[in-house]
């Protein structure tokens, strides 16, 4: 069974020509067929984690360990990473100029399954992932996010989600800037994910709300660069209730 | 009824991100008033080179251009080297090429020099080539003109006329090391269809600057597709004007601008007769330090035009820094009655996130790269129509980005 263990993570971030500390010290396993959410006010580092797991170069390790199933996932590159079963669905995904939505999928795919795809069953596969998220065909031919609406672009990071399949997917406040009915169609997707039972998921949020929709087995607590609080369902209805003030006095939060 | 549309942008791939380090795209449309187009050159067009002060750089059309890289073509100390410069003309039967010289009628009927450098090359040259393909003759293979430099200095002068109805592809394939001054002229009788591919896969040392006059009778078509890589400056002035209505005009260009490289590419049509159209895409990428790319895209629109269909659009893709491009589109329109005019511009960058994005889906990064510069080409290789040329193309853009990797 596939494990994400993170130890005592420490990250910096390089910002106005000073060094700042942003995780300090988060310790978090997520296994296969799990589903953790990670709640936290604005600014507590939820978003270096998960940009931190994917390897993105603005941030740097300075201490600590991540494995995948024992694999330092550390040393890997970003590609390496998402091929080892690493997957990022971005808060903000980035436009591609020149590469089609189709394009990408398939040579994304090939990267991930080590073997390109046989077209005529991976024609039938795009499809119909497409058609479960309410996509148009025609969204196949546009270029990679260029132009698509809020709605489009997490729409297009769950159907990454599902034709990759991966062992690990962080959703990087996948509901931000979402309206209701796109809402539950982008949880829908991720529940057909979660229910193979073969994905570990981080979900993370500033909101409850979309915890409606995908039922956390654990909720975690993220303030001050680390996880202050960790629970079951019953978290979430506190926060809910009461907010993130009770972690964010004492200047926990930066 | 008037439909211009200004979309001169300068977007950055990155919402939100900084434009391209030196990136800078300007546009503008004239209505009426006085022709910045012609205002804009500082000698009227001529075919004596005497005609034309030596540029100092700070005119409107060499403001641009490194002249200290010219090997002396601009002031008049470039010198015809005889040999290191060949050129080899294959031509299908039915096809007649000739030497001729500067008093033959069939040369000028196109275009008129209009920068020193042209009229040198109109001044200088000993013999020009005319190639003739006679009415209602149509061609099935190319028409290939190998220009191949062996370190020399050479000034040409190529007509390639087509009668009425006639049909053919030209490819035009320069390479070598060579200093290099010429005019094209294509002149196209009534209902005749030219598509011209003039490749530039110079050496890294070859200085090239030529004039291309497209004369397109009525109801002609011409397709011009311009493919520069090579070269340590190459600035070309492709032209178009109508002889008649009806005449069809596509322009399609596709360059790659390395480290140290100065690829200027300067376009004119001149709508100066009715219902005619023309359309005009270019598209650069860079890389490399002081990779410098030139796009001028000059639309005028006469007031004898009416019925005029036009538009022009430049894209760049910088895929590192330390490139730099200008990118200037100009619409002048004198006539209220016509289909359509626009242009675009805009620079993109290939920047750090969007190689994250694609890493991040398992790609690697010489694969990003590719993906990303592939796509942006795409639709204009698949616009040239010649295979050998396209497959060549295809390697040519593989091995600027291995050289990018490396």
């Amino acid at each position: 069974m596939a494990t994400l263990e993170i130890r005592d993570l420490h990250v910096t971030v390089e910002a106005d020509n000073a060094t700042k500390e942003i995780l300090k010290g988060v310790d978090l396993t997520v296994k296969q067929g799990e589903t953790h959410a990670i709640m936290g006010p604005n600014g507590s580092g939820k978003s270096t984690l998960a940009y931190s797991l994917a390897g993105h170069p603005k941030y740097t390790i300075t201490a600590g360990t991540v494995t995948l199933d024992g694999e330092d996932v550390l040393e890997m590159s970003v590609d390496e990473r998402a091929r080892a079963g690493v997957f990022l669905a971005m808060q903000y995904p980035v436009e591609v100029p020149g590469v089609s939505v189709s394009n990408f999928l398939r040579t994304s795919a090939t990267a991930v399954r080590g073997e390109a795809p046989k077209l005529r069953t991976w024609v039938k596969e795009v499809k119909e992932a497409m058609e479960r998220l309410n996509m148009d065909s025609s969204f196949a031919e546009r270029n990679v996010n260029e132009g698509f609406s809020g709605g489009e672009k997490k729409r297009h990071e769950i159907l990454q989600l599902e034709l990759l399949r991966p062992k690990i997917a962080i959703l990087d406040e996948t509901d931000s800037g979402l309206d209701v009915d796109a809402l539950r169609i982008v949880s829908e997707g991720v529940n057909r994910v979660r229910e193979t039972g073969e994905v570990g998921t981080l979900l993370i949020t500033h909101y409850t709300r979309i915890l409606r929709y995908i039922k956390p087995d654990h909720v975690h607590v993220f303030a001050g660069g680390r996880i202050v609080e960790s629970g079951g369902a019953e978290l979430a209805d506190k926060l809910e209730n009461e907010g993130y003030e009770a972690y964010t006095k004492g200047g926990a939060s930066e | 009824m008037v439909e211009a549309q200004n979309s001169s942008t300068l977007e950055s791939a990155r919402a939100g991100g900084p434009p391209p380090v030196g990136s800078t795209t300007s546009g503008a449309i004239a209505v009426a008033g006085e022709s910045t187009v012609a205002t804009r050159m500082s000698a009227p067009p001529s075919f004596d080179v005497a005609d034309f002060p030596v540029p100092h750089g700070r005119e409107e059309e060499w403001r641009f251009t490194p002249l200290e890289r010219l090997r002396g073509l601009h002031d008049g100390t470039a010198v015809a080297s005889g040999e290191g410069v060949k050129v080899d003309v294959q031509a299908p039967d039915g096809v007649t090429v000739e030497a001729v010289g500067r008093d033959d009628a069939r040369l000028g009927r196109a275009g008129t020099p209009v920068d020193r450098v042209a009229a040198q090359a109109y001044s200088a040259f000993e013999k020009a080539s005319v190639v003739t393909v006679p009415k209602e003759t149509v061609l099935t293979e190319p028409i290939r003109i190998a220009v191949h430099g062996e370190g020399g200095t050479a000034f040409g002068q190529q007509v390639i006329e087509l009668g009425a109805f006639a049909e053919a592809v030209v490819v035009i394939d320069h390479t070598g090391d060579a200093v290099l001054a010429a005019n094209i002229d294509y002149v196209l009788g009534d209902g005749a269809r030219l598509t011209v591919v003039s490749v530039q896969d110079w050496d890294d040392k070859a200085v090239h600057v030529a004039q291309h006059n497209a004369l397109i009778g009525r109801d002609a078509s011409f397709k011009s597709v311009v493919v520069t890589f090579g070269g340590d400056v190459v600035r070309l002035h492709p032209r178009v004007t109508y002889a008649g209505p009806g005449g069809e005009a596509e322009m399609f260009g596709l360059y790659f601008t390395d480290a140290g490289q100065h690829q200027e590419h300067r376009l004119l049509v001149t709508h100066n007769v009715p219902h005619c159209t023309s359309n005009v895409v270019y598209k650069g990428a860079l890389q490399g330090d002081d990779a410098h790319a030139v796009w001028i895209g000059d639309v005028l629109i006469e007031a004898a035009a009416e019925g005029t269909d036009t538009y022009e659009m430049n894209r760049n893709l910088v895929l590192t820094d330390g490139a730099r491009v200008d990118s200037v589109p100009n619409l002048e329109i004198e006539t209220g009655e016509i289909v359509g005019a626009g242009h675009a511009s805009a620079t993109g960058r290939f920047d750090d996130e969007q190689l994250f994005y694609l890493m991040a889906r398992g790609i690697a990064e010489h694969e990003a790269r590719r993906l990303v510069v592939r796509g942006f080409f795409a639709e204009l290789v698949q616009q040239i129509g010649v295979a050998d040329i396209e497959e060549r193309l295809l390697a040519k853009i593989e091995e600027e980005l291995e050289a990018s990797v490396a």
